[in-house]
C-alpha cells in the first residue's frame, strides 16, 4: 500500500461554504470520487465517503451533530472526524482533509 | 496542563469497581491518578452471580468483569488483597499495612459489608478462625471453599432463611447434598415476604428437596475436629457435616468511624454522596446511608457510582442522587420470585389485590397506593414480573382493571415466554437478532434495555420486539437490570421528560432546536434528538417556531420518503381516495415523462411514484400540480374511506364525504408519530376503521362511532370507542381534539395505540368527552390554529428555502494549489 507521502494528492475548491445549508451535508462529485461534505454548526466542515458501507445509504442526507453522523437509511452512526462506527459493526468511513479558506471557500484534499 | 488530582477508592467490589469503570468511561483518567484498595486478591467480579457459581450454573470465568491486567492497562493502581488500615483526614492520606501510604485529593469509601455472625457456641476455634466445615457466603473464596468442601459433604445446614441463605441452600442442593435451612423467623424471607408467600416458597423449596426448619434458633455448632451438627434452643439437634451461616450482614463502617466521619447505620452522605463532615470524602454502595436508607442491591449502588463519576469528572457537576426504589429477585432456577416495595398495606386507603393458586405455587399480591404500585410480591409467574417492575420503578398509574396486571392479555403474555425459546430463535425480525445474541449482550454487561438494543441493534427497527427483549433482560440479568433514566426522556439528548421539556422551552423562550441544545444540553447537539425536538417546537410555537432545516430528517427536508437506493417516493394527496380522470391522466403523464420505475397503489388509497431522484422532485411536483400527501413524515397521513351511502347498498352514512372533509382539514398536521385514519359507512367496516389511529364508523340511527388507538402494523390492536356522535361536524371536532391532546402528551415516535394504552381510554373519555379538566375549548382552538397555519410543503419546489435544497451531486469549482497544510 502506498503511504500518504507517495500518494498523489490533489486539492479542489468546492466553492463557497454557504452552498451547504448550516448543519447539513451535500455530495460533491470530484472526478471518479463522490464525497459527502458536511457543514457542521459552528462553521466547521467535514468530509466522508458518500455512501454508507452498510447498504449504500446516501450519507450526505444524514443527520449530524455533536461530531456524529447518522445514516438516513438504517440509523447507523459514525464519528464525523474519524469515520469510526459508533455502536455498530460497520467498517469505518473514509474521511478526507477539508477546510474553509479565508475567503469562505471549501478546500478538499483528495488522494486519487 | 493542570496537575492531575489523586483519587483514592477504598473498596473494589460491586460499587467501588463500578465507580472506577464509570470514571474511566467519562475519561476521568485525564483528570485523576486513580488508586484502589481491594480486600480480595482479584480484579473485580460480579458478586451477585456467586449464587450461580455455587449452583454450578455459572462459570467462574464468566463472572469476572475485569482481571488484574485491566487495572494496569487503564493506569489504575490496584492494591489487590490489601485492606486499607486508616484514613488521615488532616494530611489526606490513606494508610495500609506494609507501609503503604496513598495521598488523596478525593477519597471514595465503598467498603460494602461483611457477613454478620451471631454469637453461637463452637463457631470459631481458639484463634478466632471458623472451625473446619463452617462457612459464610460473601466472597469468591467463600464460594470456592464451599464448593470444595461440599463435594464430600453428605448433609449441609444453612443457618438463615433469607435471600442469601436460600440461594446458598439451592446452590448446594444442586450439587447433590442433603440441605437443611434453619430459620429463626416464622416464615422464609420474612423481611421481604408476607406469611402466605413465605409458606408457598417453603413448599416450593421442599419440592426440590430442601428441608426447612422454621422458628428454630441455633445455639451451638457441634464438632469433633470438623462440624458434626447443630443444637437448637428447644434442645433438639441436627446432624450435619457442613454449616453455612447466612444470618445477615454488617456494614463495614469502622474505617469511616475511626476517621471521625458521621456514621449512623451506614456512613451518612448528602445528596451529592459526600460525607457529612468532609466534602472531599465520599461514600457509595452498601456502606453509605442516604436519607436514612442503606441499599444492599446492585441497581442503587450502580446508580450512586454513576452519579458520583458524573460529578467528579465534571460531566454533570450538578448530578445528585435521589432515593432508589428497590426490588429483589430470588435467583433460584425454576423458582420465580420477585419482590418490590412494601409487602403489607401501610397507609390508610391502601388497596391490596391478591391472587393465590396453591397447587401450582402461584402467589401474586399488589399493594396499590394512590393509583400507583407501592409494592408487589410475585411468586411462580415470570410473565407478569417485568411489567410490574417497570410500573413500580416508573411510578406509572395503574390500569383501573387491576386484573390486567396480574393476568396480562394473551397478546402481551406471548413476549415473556421467550425464556423457553431456543438460542437460535429470532427475536428482532427487523435486524435479524437472535435470542442467543441478546443473551450474550446482557451477560457481557449491557444491563439496560437501551444498552442491549444499542449493542445488538435488536429493537431498533419497528420496536415491536422490545417487550421480549425486556423479558430476556430480566430473565438473564436476574434483577440486575438497571432502569435507564433516558427511557423517560422525550429525546435521549436532553435529560428531561416531555412535560419538563415543554415547561423549560416555554419558560426560557427557546424557539429553535439549537437554542434548546444550548440552553438544556450544554450545546451538545445529539443528532438523533434533533427531529423530535423540531416536531415538539413546531407544536409549541406554531408559526413562531424558528425552523432549522438540519434538525429535520431528510424526508422532511425534501418532503418525500427516502428509498433504499437513495431515491424518493412521491405520493400526491388524493382526498378520501377519490380521484378524477384528469388526476389519473396527470399522474400517468408524469410517470411517463420522468420514466418512473414503479407506480404503486398504496394501502392508504393513493398512488405512489417510486424511484424519483432528489433533484427531480420540484419538477415532478410542478407537473403533478397536486398537494403533498405527507407520506413521509410524522403527521396526519391519509383517511381511507369506503363508498358508504353514496353507492354502497348497505351504507348507513356518508363515509367518503366525511373522509374527504377530514383529510382536507387535517392534512399535514404534525403529530408525535404518523396518523392513519379511516371512515366506514357501516359496521361491516370495509375500510378497516377499527384498526386505524383514528376511525369513524357509521351505525344505525345516523350516528358515528369514533375509534382511537387501533393498529394493524407491527402490532395489531382494535381501537377503543372514544364516543358516539351524531354528525360529521362532531366527528371532525372530536378527532381534532384527540389529535391536539396527542400532540401535547404523546412521546416522540409513540404511536396512538401505545399512547391510548398508556393514558387509558377512561381517562381520555373524561378529558376529551366529559371535559373533566376544562381544556376542550382550548384544545379545539389550538388544533384550529394548527389547521390555519398549514402550507403545502411542495410549494418549496418552486420557492426553495435554500438554492441547493434539492441538489443532487455538486461539482467542484476547480483544482487549486494548496501550499500550507490544510487544517481539518
Amino acid at each position: 500500500m502506498a503511504t500518504a507521502m507517495q500518494c498523489k494528492s490533489q486539492a479542489y475548491n468546492l466553492g463557497p461554504v454557504t452552498k451547504i445549508p448550516e448543519g447539513e451535508g451535500r455530495v460533491f462529485q470530484v472526478g471518479p470520487t463522490a464525497v459527502a461534505v458536511f457543514r457542521v454548526r459552528g462553521n466547521g466542515v467535514r468530509a466522508t465517503q458518500a455512501l454508507c458501507p452498510h447498504e449504500a445509504g446516501p450519507l450526505a442526507d444524514g443527520l449530524v451533530g455533536a461530531g456524529q453522523l447518522i445514516c438516513p437509511l438504517h440509523g447507523f452512526m459514525f464519528e464525523l472526524a474519524t469515520g469510526k462506527p459508533i455502536g455498530n459493526a460497520c467498517p469505518a468511513l473514509k474521511t478526507y482533509e477539508i477546510r474553509v479558506d479565508e475567503t469562505g471557500d471549501i478546500l478538499l484534499r483528495l488522494d486519487h | 496542563m493542570a496537575k492531575k488530582q489523586r483519587l483514592v477508592v477504598i473498596g473494589n467490589g460491586m460499587a467501588g469497581a463500578r465507580f472506577v469503570e464509570d470514571i474511566l468511561t467519562r475519561r476521568g483518567n485525564h483528570l485523576f491518578d486513580i488508586v484502589v484498595f481491594g480486600d480480595e486478591p482479584y480484579g473485580n467480579y460480579n458478586r451477585i452471580r456467586l449464587s450461580g457459581v455455587l449452583a454450578g450454573t455459572d462459570d467462574i470465568d464468566d463472572i469476572f468483569y475485569h482481571p488484574l491486567a485491566w487495572y494496569q492497562d487503564n493506569g489504575v493502581t490496584l492494591h489487590a488483597g490489601v485492606r486499607a488500615g486508616w484514613i488521615d483526614r488532616v494530611c489526606k492520606v490513606v494508610h495500609a499495612a506494609g507501609g503503604i501510604a496513598e495521598p488523596y485529593d478525593k477519597l471514595v469509601i465503598a467498603t460494602g459489608s461483611t457477613p454478620y455472625i451471631p454469637s453461637l457456641d463452637g463457631v470459631t476455634d481458639e484463634t478466632g478462625a471458623f472451625k473446619t466445615g463452617v462457612f459464610v457466603f460473601r466472597t469468591l473464596d467463600d464460594c470456592q471453599g464451599m464448593i470444595r468442601y461440599a463435594t464430600h459433604s453428605r448433609k449441609i445446614a444453612v443457618i438463615g432463611g433469607g435471600l442469601l441463605g436460600l440461594e446458598a441452600a439451592w446452590g448446594l442442593r444442586n450439587r447433590g447434598a442433603e440441605v437443611h435451612v434453619v430459620h429463626v423467623g416464622p416464615y422464609l424471607m420474612d423481611r421481604q415476604l408476607d406469611p402466605s408467600a413465605g409458606a408457598l416458597l417453603k413448599q416450593a423449596l421442599e419440592n426440590v428437596g430442601v428441608s426447612i426448619h422454621l422458628e428454630t434458633r441455633t445455639m451451638a455448632v457441634l464438632d469433633e475436629r470438623h462440624v458434626t451438627g447443630l443444637t437448637f434452643s428447644d434442645g433438639s439437634t441436627l446432624d450435619c457435616d457442613m454449616v453455612v451461616i447466612a444470618t445477615g450482614i454488617r456494614l463495614n463502617v469502622d474505617l469511616a468511624k475511626q476517621a471521625g466521619l458521621l456514621v449512623n447505620r451506614g456512613i451518612v452522605v448528602h445528596d451529592d454522596l459526600s460525607t457529612q463532615n468532609d466534602p472531599d470524602v465520599y461514600a457509595i454502595g452498601e456502606c453509605a446511608q442516604h436519607r436514612g436508607q442503606t441499599y444492599g442491591l446492585v441497581a442503587p449502588l450502580w446508580r450512586q457510582a454513576g452519579i458520583l463519576a458524573d460529578r467528579l469528572t465534571g460531566r454533570n457537576p450538578k448530578a445528585i442522587y435521589r432515593r432508589s426504589k428497590v426490588s429483589t429477585t430470588l435467583k433460584v432456577v425454576g423458582l420465580d420470585l420477585l419482590v418490590m416495595g412494601d409487602k403489607e398495606p401501610d397507609h390508610e386507603g391502601d388497596e391490596v389485590v391478591t391472587f393465590v393458586e396453591p397447587s401450582r405455587g402461584v402467589y401474586k399480591k399488589l399493594i396499590v397506593r394512590d393509583g400507583t404500585l407501592a409494592g408487589a410480591i410475585v411468586l411462580g409467574d415470570s410473565h407478569v414480573a417485568p411489567r410490574l417492575l417497570q410500573i413500580f420503578d416508573r411510578e406509572e398509574i395503574l390500569p383501573e382493571n387491576r386484573a390486567e396486571l396480574l393476568f396480562p392479555s394473551a397478546e402481551k403474555s406471548e413476549a415473556p415466554g421467550v425464556g423457553d425459546l431456543p438460542d437460535t430463535a429470532q427475536i428482532c425480525n427487523c435486524n435479524g437478532v437472535s435470542k442467543g445474541e441478546i443473551v450474550a449482550a446482557v451477560i457481557a454487561g449491557h444491563c439496560s434495555l437501551k444498552g442491549v438494543c444499542a449493542a445488538t441493534r435488536a429493537g431498533t427497527g419497528c420496536g415491536s420486539c422490545k417487550p421480549q427483549i425486556q423479558a430476556l433482560l430480566s430473565l438473564v440479568a436476574g434483577g440486575l437490570e438497571v432502569d435507564d433514566p433516558a427511557a423517560h426522556y422525550y429525546v435521549p439528548g436532553v435529560a428531561l421528560t416531555k412535560a419538563e421539556l415543554i415547561k423549560a422551552i416555554r419558560a426560557r423562550d427557546l424557539r429553535s432546536v439549537s437554542a434548546v441544545f444550548n440552553a438544556l444540553a450544554d450545546g451538545n447537539e445529539d443528532p438523533g434528538s434533533k427531529p423530535g425536538l423540531a416536531s415538539l417546537l413546531k407544536t409549541i410555537w406554531g408559526q413562531a417556531y424558528e425552523d432549522e432545516r438540519d434538525a429535520r430528517f431528510i424526508n422532511d427536508r425534501v418532503h418525500a420518503n427516502i428509498q433504499n437506493d437513495g431515491t424518493f417516493s412521491v405520493i400526491p394527496r388524493i382526498y378520501g381516495g377519490v380521484v378524477t380522470p384528469r388526476q389519473l391522466r396527470l399522474i400517468a403523464d408524469v410517470a411517463e415523462k420522468y420514466h418512473v420505475p414503479m407506480i404503486k397503489i398504496t394501502g392508504g388509497q393513493r398512488i405512489d411514484l417510486l424511484g424519483i431522484p432528489k433533484e427531480q422532485l420540484p419538477a415532478v411536483w410542478e407537473d403533478l400540480g397536486m398537494p403533498s400527501g405527507h407520506a413521509y413524515t410524522k403527521a396526519f397521513r391519509t383517511c381511507k374511506t369506503c363508498v358508504g351511502s353514496e353507492f354502497c347498498r348497505y351504507g348507513l352514512g356518508d363515509s367518503t364525504g366525511l373522509g374527504i372533509r377530514i383529510e382536507k382539514r387535517f392534512q399535514g398536521i404534525e403529530t408525535p408519530h404518523k396518523l392513519k385514519l379511516a371512515t366506514a359507512g357501516c359496521p361491516r367496516n370495509c375500510s378497516e376503521a377499527t384498526t386505524k389511529d383514528l376511525g369513524a364508523i357509521a351505525i344505525e340511527g345516523d350516528k358515528w362511532e369514533i375509534y382511537v388507538g387501533g393498529a394493524a402494523g407491527s402490532r395489531v390492536r382494535k381501537g377503543d370507542v372514544l364516543c358516539v356522535v351524531d354528525s360529521h361536524d362532531e366527528v371532525v371536532n372530536c378527532m381534532g381534539r384527540f389529535m391536539q391532546y396527542y400532540r401535547e402528551h404523546g412521546k416522540y415516535q409513540e404511536r396512538t395505540y401505545d399512547f391510548v394504552e398508556r393514558i387509558g381510554i377512561d381517562q381520555l373519555r373524561r378529558v376529551l368527552v366529559d371535559d373533566a379538566e376544562g381544556i376542550c375549548q382550548r384544545l379545539d382552538r389550538d388544533i384550529q390554529a394548527a389547521v390555519d397555519a398549514y402550507v403545502d410543503p411542495w410549494k418549496e419546489g418552486s420557492d426553495p428555502v435554500h438554492p441547493d435544497q434539492f441538489a443532487g451531486a455538486l461539482a467542484p469549482l476547480g483544482q487549486v494549489e494548496i501550499h500550507a497544510k490544510p487544517k481539518g
